[in-house]
């Protein structure tokens, strides 16, 4: 394999300006196939989830898929498309072994949804709007493995094993149009994007959107021109980009190599690109072959589909409230800062933290909870944090022990570790361990008194009003009492006792 | 005359995997240019007052519940093939990615 020349993307960056365009392919979760009634299943025993329809055997009509349709008319106006009066299915011929039927059935001249757009908020907040050209569906391809060879690749295979349980599955894809503008932050947007159809998409409840099942796949253009110039330059169509860490360093790989070839005074070649996570980059594929070649006609078996404005009203009604305003709304109504709102969408937990509020406790006791204490524990046990099992009951169970001073913090940690631990709840968990805070008077008043004998220096200061010395002597008596003391009353009892008033 | 030439011929033949002899697409690139002039005549005939058909029969909306149906099992679906393993199709390998 021949390793291609890149330039560094700053001075890629300084001599070129990118254009973008992507193509996502979502796989539906319907039950049944597009045209077909086999069951749309992942994962089960080769060539069971098929039938003479999915097979191509001759004489067998497609009927289509009621349901498919309806979620992609959801998808078109998630994407604020306008959904076509009237559109029909298309074959799209070409012979390879993941079809059957030496064509795919698809849309060509009429998607049933096309102009919308969608905009993407990028990390630091700023919104960047995509342009959608079209949203069409068409049908999933059967799965081919490679055998043979050294690799595993189709370089060198001797032959190869076909799966039809895919072939059929009703996919849905969106067709951006030529994205200008992004300059360096390209990559970023590129996987922010993908990252934005996913979210869509999941949030309708119209695809499982699983990247590392192939529900939602990108094929990622890129372009460059020099600065100043409109004409767009020749472009590459990376294949197959199957993670939002790849579509990013994908887009930069590219812009990377373009940038090269530019430079070099060579011109681009239209081609696809097959994508390698292991070495980060991409080597050529085949030429890009024209639409002509593909020798579309419209599908004489499927009459065309019509969406009343009725039905795409009915459709519209039942959307759930799109994941940017829903974020939008809740960072409002919980009062936290851009930088406190930010970390928790990155770290996942946006629905544990609503639901921990529904149950009761307030925005910032949620926040403490599972930023402080849940997702460190998911990330050491190398699992999502609402994966980790904790409930939104025993959050708010936990934290009313700690206000009503039962338990302190460090306890109410203990006891969570028990809760994981499947010892019960938490009210048990307090018993069977015997944590309790410490709030009789007498043994806190024995360690003040030690610990403010053993730092005398300390007890001056305090005397002299630096009260925020205090810390010192708190800490000496926490540790005296092993952590089980209320802090705050130790805090009160020092303070009586050198005859400060804080 | 519509221009269809022997090159376009002899596209048309590898993308259809036809195997045509040069007397072969000599013949059907004439024939073909017949044939497209004679479709063309049919939109000719068609004013701008006649609508684009895009189906033949007044139909639109023929839907399926998505109600799973029957399946074959590996073994009825491997039945026609020539060539099989580990209960999927073989088949050459093929460099041409689709």
């Amino acid at each position: 394999m021949s390793t291609d020349e890149i330039l560094s993307f700053d001075e890629a960056m300084e001599k070129y300006d990118p254009v973008l365009g992507f193509e996502v392919h979502v796989e539906l979760n319907t039950k049944t196939k597009m045209f077909s009634s086999a069951p749309n299943v992942f994962g089960d025993e080769p060539n069971t989830n098929v039938n003479e329809v999915d097979l191509g055997m001759p004489g067998v009509l497609p009927v289509v898929n009621k349901t498919a349709i309806e979620s992609s008319i959801k998808i078109g106006l998630a994407l604020n498309c306008t959904i076509a009066e009237s559109c029909r299915f298309a074959r799209k011929n070409y012979f390879y072994p993941d079809t059957p039927k030496n064509f795919q059935t698809s849309q060509y001249d009429e998607p049933i949804a096309y102009d919308g757009y969608l905009d993407i908020e990028l990390e630091d907040g700023t919104v960047f709007r995509v342009e959608i050209e079209r949203a069409h569906m068409e049908e999933d391809a059967g799965k081919l493995t490679h055998m043979g060879g050294a690799t595993g690749r189709i370089q060198g295979a001797d032959f190869s094993l076909v799966d039809y349980n895919r072939a059929g599955v009703p996919l849905v894809e969106i067709v951006t149009k030529p994205i200008e503008g992004a300059g360096s932050r390209a990559p970023e947007l590129a996987k922010a994007y993908v990252a934005a159809i996913r979210e869509i998409v999941k949030n309708l409840g119209v695809s499982d959107a699983k990247m590392e099942r192939g529900n939602v796949r990108c094929d990622a253009n890129v372009s460059l021109r020099p600065h100043g110039r409109e004409r767009f330059g020749i472009r590459s169509e990376t294949k197959n980009v199957n993670s939002l860490r790849a579509v990013e360093h994908a887009v930069r790989y590219e812009i990377q190599r373009h940038a090269a070839v530019l430079s070099s005074g060579n011109p681009v070649v239209q081609e696809t690109r097959h994508w390698h996570e292991d070495t980060r980059t991409t080597t050529s594929g085949r030429p890009k072959s024209d639409a002509d070649d593909y020798r579309y006609f419209p599908e004489p078996d499927l009459v065309p589909v019509v969406a009343s404005r009725e039905w795409v009203e009915e459709l519209r009604a039942t959307l759930p409230e799109p994941p940017a305003e829903r974020r939008k709304r809740l960072k409002a109504d919980w009062g936290y800062s851009d930088l406190e709102f930010r970390d928790v969408v990155n770290a996942g937990v946006l629905d544990e933290i609503e639901e921990t509020i529904a149950a009761g406790a307030s925005a910032s006791v949620a926040r403490k909870w599972w930023m402080g204490e849940i997702v460190g524990r998911a990330k050491a046990a190398d699992v999502d944090p609402g994966q980790l099992g904790v409930q939104a009951a025993t959050v708010v169970e936990l934290s009313r022990m700690v206000e009503a001073g039962k338990i302190n913090n460090k306890m109410a940690s203990q006891v969570l570790d028990g809760v994981l631990a499947g010892e019960g709840t938490p009210e048990e968990i307090v018993e069977k361990r015997g944590l309790a805070v410490v709030s009789d008077d007498g043994p806190l008043l024995e360690a003040i008194d030690a610990a403010l004998a053993a730092q005398p220096d300390v007890a001056d200061k305090i005397r002299a009003g630096k009260v925020q010395a205090i810390g010192a002597i708190v800490g000496g008596v926490m540790k005296a009492t092993r952590g089980q003391a209320d802090a705050g009353r130790v805090k009160e009892l020092i303070l009586e006792k050198l005859g400060v008033t804080a | 005359m519509a221009a269809i030439n022997r090159d376009d011929v002899a596209h048309l033949a590898r993308l259809a995997h036809i195997e045509m002899s040069a007397d072969e697409l000599d013949r059907m690139a004439g024939e073909l240019a017949v044939i497209v002039d004679s479709v063309k005549s049919v939109s000719e005939a068609a004013g701008d007052d006649v609508p684009a058909t895009s189906h033949p029969i007044p139909l639109a909306n023929v839907f399926r519940d998505d109600v799973v149906g029957h399946t074959f099992t590996a073994e009825q679906a491997l039945s026609g093939a020539p060539d099989s393993d580990d209960n999927r199709f073989k088949v050459p390998a093929i460099l041409d990615e689709a």
